[in-house]
């Protein structure tokens, strides 16, 4: 590290960050994007809807990108708490999935029992959501710690795949009990959170002529505040990371827990704020989520789960950083995936086919840089 | 001594019970007991269409049971939830053929699930009356225990397809269906009767997606379709609709009987306002009778019955029916199941709520009635509002060995 760099903590623990993931953002926009447009000038033909597929695409791809990039952000958050773990146990906590899903439904029971009316104005809302992000990250946060000192801490020292195999038992555990929760209190298990207007609103960014092609760009208003809240959270745990005695415990113990306990550091107290805090990003992502999609079940929790751990894998697991990278580059393959997959084959891939072509993608990248886009130091622990 | 003791609580019980017993009563079931299976989703998304499917069974065996008992027998409901399943219907089945009180199955909600679920019943020859399951596949395999009281996905296809170009006068249309035989089954005779009309289909795709569906919203906009139809079921295609709104997607929307559930709009919200969609079930209040049907099923069970609660009800009705027929053919004993199968197949004029049946040589009603709908409020209460459009009484296209091989049956 040089100096200059390191000048002001403020500086280094909030700026470099935010800056850092602008980066990421463009570059990896820049670098989807661009072979997207290639393919498509390439292939260009005719298409449904009276355009080539040039046209297509260039109407397209700003809105594209911009949801790519959304659903990008909450896998970030969500791969932020396997990787996390990962970094201080070198375990995969299986059941993170489920805390970020109990948290979207501890965030729609609080909404539906503060009832604000739906033509409320704008800060009420964003008093109300904010109050069920913070409960949402509370209740996660906790449930985090618990399962950990239940289900992991009596395996600490076993062989690796025990707790692994324990942490999927908590996933089913976690699933139905919300289920058996929910269906009791409600005599339906899943929740509809509620709808506003204000957040619904579309917020026109750019209208331009590219090409001869309108383009449209636009962002609805409740996906502004999950970007918003998104970029507070991570600045904030990169804060908490790299600034403070706390995240220097945490770094001590991801590097070396043996030595770290010599050095006076509490490993069981570290691991436990590591839970705490990765249960609560979690929990808030959880809230963000259930806003975005409107419904949620108990099992919501298993896809994103999956696709956030991919996310840190690609990223580097046991990297903050990279769980970002990777978050957003997944998301960005995915929303471009799920957008022109149809039309790029003529119909011959559909939208269905995202999944796989996005995963094609990361086996791609995963078989050139085994330790992932950012993770050079995974081989080093053992 | 302790055997003594519990003998003798067990005669005062008996006693007890005896003493509670009204003497009019028939005779306790001498001859058995005869059970009826129901198969739908209890738990999960569908639930509430499931649910509805098992209180319109109950209820008719409840009120019609007497015939039967009367001639010896108990006769019971057996709930199965299969989840909307394809995999737990089938595990269920499995089950259910080796009780051999249970006599007929009344189900499933999805065809996705009573299509590998009923070749199990075929195995057993356990007859299975579908209220809800709209597949060509369900009958056109041409088993003698496939049947069904509702109409057909290729006829409400295209009774979709022709109200979308004649009536809304719409020439593009964009399909998205669920990947299920139901879904992609409605969306394909869509998309062939709209083509042949003349419109033009300007993307077909399957999503399994339950909850973000921003890239397919933004390659709809792309090619801005004037209809967008979605052949899949109202838990989905509610998230569907709401986001595609909230996006500022403006054309139509349509779809099959996979929408009939207040479920919707409660999910959707203003979103589905406007929107029409096909089905083989009316709301019970347009069947001449079903007054009764209503009041009491909200009396039995507080609320009011779902989309195919009367269906379920017509459908065991005629299975009750059908096995008092057995039973006097097999001389007062319990008949066969395949006795059973065959006085099912054999129902002629039966007066139901919603139809008066009969069946065709597969297994289909030869007539059934398809209807449009228009949804007009975004609040679930008012769900049984929404108007009746249009009104068709349609036959099932006759049975070739084509429809059967599509079936994969040779």
């Amino acid at each position: 590290m040089r100096k200059r760099l390191s000048e002001s903590l403020l500086y280094q623990a909030l700026v470099v960050p935010l800056i850092r993931l602008f980066v990421f953002v463009a570059i990896s926009l820049l670098v989807i994007g661009s072979t997207i447009l290639l393919l498509a000038a390439l292939f260009n033909r005719p298409v449904a809807g009276g355009t080539t597929l040039l046209q297509f695409v260039i109407r397209t791809l700003p809105q594209v990108a911009i949801d790519g990039l959304v659903i990008g952000f909450l896998y970030a958050m969500i791969a932020l708490g396997y990787t996390m773990v990962y970094g201080v146990l070198q375990f995969i906590n299986f059941a993170h999935g489920e805390i970020f899903m109990v948290g979207a439904f501890i965030g729609v029971e609080i909404m539906l029992a503060l009832a604000i009316p739906s033509t409320a104005p704008l800060m009420l809302i964003m008093a109300g959501t904010l109050l069920a992000v913070v409960a949402a990250m509370m209740g996660s946060g906790l449930l985090a710690v618990t399962v950990e000192r239940i289900a992991y801490r009596p395996l600490r020292g076993a062989p690796r795949l025990v707790p692994l195999i324990s942490a999927i038992g908590v996933s089913f555990f976690l699933q139905d009990a919300v289920r058996a929760i929910e269906g009791l209190l409600n005599n339906a298990f899943y929740r509809n959170y509620p709808s506003f207007p204000v957040l619904n609103q579309q917020i026109p960014i750019a209208s331009l002529q590219v090409a001869g092609e309108p383009v449209q760009m636009q962002i609805q208003a409740k996906v502004l505040f999950i970007i918003i809240a998104s970029l507070l959270m991570l600045t904030g745990l990169n804060f908490v990371v790299n600034a403070t005695r706390l995240g220097r415990a945490i770094r001590a113990v991801a590097q070396d827990r043996p030595t770290a306990a010599l050095m006076g550091v509490n490993v069981d107290r570290i691991i436990m704020l590591t839970f705490l805090i990765g249960g609560a990003l979690g929990g808030a992502t959880g809230v963000l989520y259930g806003i975005r999609v409107g419904r949620i079940d108990p099992y919501l929790g298993f896809i994103p789960g999956i696709k956030a751990f991919t996310a840190a894998v690609l990223g580097g697991i046991g990297n903050i950083t990279g769980a970002m990278l990777g978050g957003i580059v997944l998301g960005v393959l995915e929303g471009f995936a799920g957008a022109y997959l149809s039309q790029f084959t003529g119909g011959a891939f559909g939208a269905e086919y995202k999944d796989i072509f996005a995963f094609l993608i990361l086996i791609l990248i995963l078989m050139f840089r085994p330790t992932g886009l950012l993770g050079e130091q995974v081989g080093q622990k053992a | 001594m302790k055997f003594y003791r519990i003998l003798m609580a067990l005669t005062v019980f008996s006693l007890l019970l005896a003493a509670c017993v009204p003497a009019a009563t028939p005779a306790p079931a001498a001859k058995g007991t005869i059970k009826i299976a129901t198969q739908s989703p209890l738990s999960g998304g569908q639930a509430a269409l499931g649910e509805g499917i098992k209180n319109g069974a109950q209820l008719a065996i409840e009120q019609l049971k007497g015939p039967i008992e009367a001639l010896g027998f108990k006769v019971e409901l057996v709930p199965f939830d299969d989840q909307a399943k394809p995999d737990v219907g089938v595990a269920n089945a499995k089950q259910l053929v080796t009780d051999p009180d249970i006599l007929a199955v009344i189900g499933h909600l999805n065809s996705g699930v009573a299509i590998p679920a009923s070749e199990t019943y075929k195995d057993y020859d356990l007859v299975m009356v579908s209220p809800a399951n709209t597949n060509p596949c369900i009958t056109d395999r041409g088993y003698l225990v496939t049947h069904r009281v509702c109409g057909r996905d290729d006829v409400q296809g295209a009774v979709a397809a022709e109200f979308a170009f004649n009536e809304l006068k719409v020439k593009t249309a964009f399909v998205i269906h669920d990947k299920t035989p139901y879904g992609q089954g409605v969306a394909e005779f869509f998309k062939k009767r709209f083509e042949e009309l003349g419109g033009r289909v300007l993307g077909f795709e399957g999503t399994e997606e339950k909850a973000a569906f921003d890239p397919l919203i933004t390659a709809i906009q792309g090619v801005n379709p004037e209809l967008i139809f979605f052949g899949g079921i109202y838990d989905q295609a509610g998230v569907f609709f709401k986001q595609a709104r909230e996006k500022g997607v403006q054309a139509p929307f349509l779809g099959p009987d996979g929408m009939d559930s207040p479920e919707l709009a409660k999910i959707a919200g203003e979103a589905v306002v406007g929107m029409h969609y096909t089905t083989v079930a009316g709301p019970p209040t347009i069947y001449e009778g079903a007054k009764k049907f209503i009041d009491d099923y909200k009396a039995r069970f507080g609320r009011d019955p779902e989309p195919f609660s009367a269906q379920a009800y017509d459908a065991t009705a005629l299975v009750l029916k059908a096995i008092e027929a057995a039973i006097q053919e097999a001389g007062g004993q319990k008949p066969s199941r395949k006795a059973v199968a065959e006085k099912v197949r054999a129902t002629k004029d039966f007066q139901g709520i919603t139809a008066v049946v009969t069946f065709d040589e597969r297994g289909d009603p030869v007539k059934s009635k398809y209807f449009v709908i228009e949804i007009v409020s975004g609040n679930p209460d008012e769900w049984g509002k929404n108007p009746l459009k249009k009104t068709l009484e349609l036959t099932p296209p006759p049975l070739t060995p084509e429809l059967k091989a599509a079936c994969g049956v040779r």
